[in-house]
């Protein structure tokens, strides 16, 4: 018997760990696949994080360390390579290592933090054969920065997302050539920041409302057929272009990794793809929390540890004995919202809620309705599907509140 | 003239406008923070970048490093080159110097190699 156990040693795992400890819990666990902490922050070698948690810009191992440093300083037991193979809804969880072969322990209380991955080119439907040279942008990375491969020398990278202009700028570093970044919507989904110091910096050309319509090569990549798409994102006839690569990497998006949610019978959020979650970021089985890239991708790691934070203090509470939910009030998602976290508030205190819009607007009004109600409205210059937006609800204002809809109002002119 | 910038300093990414007379910064607008003048004005006159890369240690292992202060961005690959051919030994700890004053900054250690 363990009173926590945490699945996943990344950021928001050590976060939600040191949170725990903090409100008094000394029984922890955390179960790590890999042979380190970090998680994916290992292989995240460039500078942009924790501006935000401290200040100052560091590289993601610097990030992973700043927690792996209290993390042992605390003497918080780990066991890494270590793979959790089930979690039952009684919190009983089954893993494996090489030290202990299969074992069970019956936890009171869990924290899901197993992280995310990234969709494969089997989600996207390419034409063409099936020849080596096609990567996932993370797996470039962790070839690049781990391993100290080069997976190629010409490259064209499809997805605008962070990791593949960051991976862009990587391999012109490391002496390849990245030939296009092609973006199937008309905006990218990564930081303006990236746009300018990974594509501009290196002369890359970013080619929005364009995607990879045919993959030539039998045993290695030899090269792809890009085209426009319109505003249906489909590829538009004789705009066809062939540009010869031995690479192709693939930034096409996250899905938080939760079949070992799923066996634990949690309910999920198809649009997230984590679990549906209470304002303290309890799942639907009392006493499994979530938090981080598993409950849904974050844009910042300084918010995957705000969020793990929270969860830690969450289950700590649970473990010393909480009062059971008062209220149960769901949060719906109205014109443009995509997504909110949490998905429910149980308690009428005062709750951030985190949410992504279907489609980049200026000039809108983020409201808040209970039922006929307005109860809240802010202004904001611009949304965008690749910003994760979030406002702050009062207790006040959930005083009588039965179900809220959260939406975005477009501007009339 | 005026030239439209993304800031760099941190992932906000303000637009920012600056106004030039040849080569010299008259004003900059857009900026949230004060830090974002100092870019726009450095983007402007000498453009810098902090340099992230990872070189192989004695036991083949690879450590990430960086340079501990941004270098000039035209030197960036420059600095790969100089960087490529580092091959610390070990143990090596987070913030040790691997090499000093490649173009004005330390090459530093990001990672623990024991």
């Amino acid at each position: 018997m363990k009173d926590l156990v945490i699945i996943g040693g990344g950021p928001a795992g050590m976060s939600a760990a040191l949170a725990a400890y903090e409100q008094g819990i000394r029984d922890i666990l955390i179960l790590e696949r890999d042979s380190s902490l970090g998680g994916i922050l290992q292989q995240c070698i460039h500078n942009g994080f924790g501006l935000h948690k401290f200040g100052e810009e560091l590289t993601g191992p610097e990030y992973a360390w700043r927690y792996e440093e209290k993390v042992r300083a605390l003497n918080i037991p780990c066991k890494l390579n270590t793979m959790v193979l089930d979690i039952s809804d009684q919190k009983v969880i089954t893993a494996t290592n090489r030290e202990d072969g299969i074992f069970q322990i019956q936890a009171r209380a869990i924290i899901l933090a197993m992280g995310c991955r990234e969709r494969p080119r089997g989600a996207l439907n390419i034409a063409g054969a099936r020849p080596a040279g096609i990567f996932s942008a993370g797996c470039a990375q962790k070839l690049i920065n781990v391993e100290g491969y080069l997976p190629g020398k010409n490259v064209v990278i499809l997805g605008s997302g962070d990791i593949g202009l960051i991976m862009a700028r990587r391999m012109m570093l490391e002496g390849a050539k990245v030939h296009a970044v092609c973006e199937l919507m008309p905006y990218s989904g990564g930081l303006a920041r990236n746009i300018q110091q990974c594509l501009h910096d290196f002369d890359i050309p970013l080619k929005l409302s364009h995607t990879v319509v045919e993959i030539h090569g039998r045993e290695r990549l030899e090269g792809v057929t890009i085209a426009q798409v319109g505003k249906d994102r489909r590829p538009i006839a004789g705009t066809e272009e062939y540009i010869p690569c031995d690479t192709l990497l693939l930034s096409v998006g996250l899905i938080p990794e939760n079949e070992l949610s799923k066996s634990a019978g949690i309910a999920l959020d198809p649009i997230t793809g984590g679990a549906v979650v209470d304002q303290d970021r309890q799942t639907s089985c009392k006493g499994i929390f979530a938090c981080g890239n598993v409950l849904h991708v974050h844009d910042l790691v300084d918010y995957v540890s705000d969020e793990a934070e929270l969860a830690g203090k969450s289950a700590a509470a649970y473990l010393q004995g909480a009062s059971a939910p008062a209220c149960s009030i769901p949060l719906k998602t109205g014109n443009l919202v995509r997504y909110t976290v949490p998905q429910v508030i149980t308690e009428k205190k005062s709750v951030t809620v985190y949410f992504r819009v279907a489609d980049v607007r200026r000039k809108v009004q983020v409201q808040v309705w209970s039922n006929d109600r307005l109860l809240y409205s802010k202004k904001k210059a611009s949304v965008a599907p690749g910003e994760m937006e979030a406002l702050t609800l009062s207790a006040a204002l959930l005083e009588d509140a039965s179900e809220l809809t959260i939406c975005i109002k477009e501007d009339q002119a | 003239m005026n030239r439209e910038l993304t800031c760099i300093i941190c992932p906000l990414g303000c637009k920012i406008n600056v106004q030039l007379e040849e080569g010299e910064v008259l004003a900059v607008s857009g900026n949230t923070c004060p830090r974002g003048k100092t870019y726009a004005i450095t983007e402007c006159t000498a453009p810098m970048r902090t340099l992230t890369t990872s070189v192989r240690c004695q036991n083949g292992r690879l450590l990430s490093v960086k340079t501990d202060r941004p270098i000039p961005k035209e030197k960036q690959l420059e600095a790969m080159e100089i960087i490529n051919h580092l091959h610390p030994a070990l143990p090596i700890a987070v913030g040790d110097v691997i090499m000093k004053d490649v173009f004005g900054a330390d090459v530093i250690a990001t990672k623990n190699i024991n």
